[in-house]
C-alpha cells in the first residue's frame, strides 16, 4: 500500500519514529533500530565527553536513518533555540524536535516556553516538531507558528502508561493541517496502533522498546503495530453497537 | 590563558584558537558543533576563531535520547 508520511515536503514509508534513549547499548540498539523499520531517529545533544567509544551517530550513518536531534533537558525557550542551533551546525539538520518542559518530575512540556521557542526557531528558518501536552488549543497555537508536526504526548515521557486521553488526541487530528504524531507514553504495541486508530500520522517511541525486555522483538512489535493500526484507521471501523448485529443471516 | 570548556577550566598556551580547544575534547571530523560564550561558531571558522581570556566553550555532540 503506497500511503507515505510526509513531513515539510520529505516522504517517509515508515510511520514509527524511534528514540535511541535507554538502550543498554549501541549493538542492543542498532538491532532495534533496524527491526522497527524506522527512517527517523532521534537524538539528545550533550556535550562532548572524550571517554565515550562508539556513536549513535555512526549506526544511523550505517543505516541510512535520517537523525531528528532533540532540545532533551531544556527548560527555557532561549536554551531550546541554543541548543537547536548547535545541532543544526553539528548535524547539518535544520529539522528538530524541540522539547522545552517544565519539571523533572513529569517532564511535560512548558506550554508557554514551547510555543516561544517554537516562533523564534520558525523564524530561524528550522523545521520545528514540537513536542507538545495534549492539548488542542496548544496543538493549534504550534500549527499557527509554522511548525511542520505537531507532537502530543500520550503520558509522561517514560512512562508507559499509554493515551490517557484519547479524546484530545483525537480532537487535535480532527483541526490539524500538519501531521499529529503521537510523542510519549507508549508502554506496548497496543498502545501504538490505537495512537494510528485515532488518526495519528505517526509515532515517537523509546523507552518501551529499548527498555523492553527483548528490544529487538518489541521493535518489530512496534512496527507491525503502527502499521496494523494506519490500516485499521484507512480502512474505518465499525460503529460501536449497545446490542448485538446479527453476523450470520436470520433467515433460510 | 584561561577559558572554560564544557564547565571545566582549561589552561591554552601557545594556539589559542577554537579549533585547538575543541581538539582537546575530541578529534571527531563531524558530529560536534562549538559555541563561545553562547554563540555557535561554524565548524568552518574554527581555525580562524582566537579564544579570548575568561571565555567560555560549550562542545556538543550527539548522544542517545529522545
Amino acid at each position: 500500500m503506497d500511503d507515505p508520511l510526509l513531513i515539510a515536503g520529505e516522504k517517509f514509508t515508515s510511520r514509527l519514529i524511534m528514540g535511541t534513549g535507554g538502550a543498554p547499548s549501541l549493538d542492543v540498539l542498532d538491532r532495534a533500530l533496524v527491526a522497527s523499520g524506522t527512517e527517523l531517529t532521534t537524538v539528545a545533544m550533550r556535550r562532548v565527553d572524550p571517554a565515550s567509544t562508539g556513536s549513535v551517530l555512526s549506526i544511523l550513518a550505517d543505516r541510512g536513518i535520517r537523525v531528528l536531534p532533540n532540545t532533551a533537558g531544556c527548560y527555557t525557550a532561549t536554551e531550546a533555540v541554543r541548543v537547536a542551533a548547535m545541532a543544526r551546525e553539528a548535524l547539518g539538520t535544520s529539522w528538530v524536535k524541540l522539547e522545552v518542559i517544565a519539571d523533572e518530575r513529569t517532564l511535560l512540556p512548558d506550554p508557554v516556553e514551547l510555543l516561544t521557542a517554537a516562533d523564534r526557531l520558525v523564524a530561524d528558518g528550522f523545521t520545528v516538531l514540537p513536542y507538545t501536552n495534549d492539548d488542542p488549543v496548544l496543538a493549534r497555537r504550534l500549527e499557527q507558528a509554522g511548525c511542520a508536526a505537531v507532537m502530543p504526548l500520550g503520558a509522561p515521557i517514560g512512562s508507559g502508561l499509554g493515551i490517557r486521553n484519547p479524546h484530545n488526541i483525537e480532537l487535535i487530528v480532527e483541526s490539524a493541517g500538519v501531521p499529529v504524531i503521537l510523542d510519549a507514553g507508549i508502554g506496548t504495541a497496543s498502545d501504538a496502533a490505537i495512537a494510528m486508530e485515532l488518526g495519528c500520522a505517526a509515532v515517537l517511541l523509546a523507552t518501551s522498546v529499548t527498555r523492553a525486555r527483548s528490544p529487538e522483538l518489541m521493535a518489530e512489535a512496534m512496527r507491525l503495530a503502527v502499521a496494523a493500526g494506519r490500516q485499521a484507521f484507512l480502512a474505518g471501523r465499525v460503529p460501536r453497537r449497545h446490542l448485538a448485529l446479527a453476523s450470520s443471516p436470520p433467515a433460510g | 590563558m584561561q577559558v572554560t570548556i564544557n564547565g571545566r577550566p582549561h589552561q591554552l598556551t601557545g594556539d589559542v584558537s577554537l579549533a585547538h580547544a575543541v581538539a582537546l575534547l575530541t578529534s571527531a571530523p563531524a558530529g560536534v558543533a562549538a559555541a563561545v560564550n553562547g554563540t555557535v561558531v561554524r565548524r568552518a571558522s574554527w581555525d580562524t576563531t582566537p579564544l579570548a581570556e575568561g571565555d567560555d566553550v560549550e562542545v556538543l555532540t550527539a548522544v542517545q535520547g529522545g
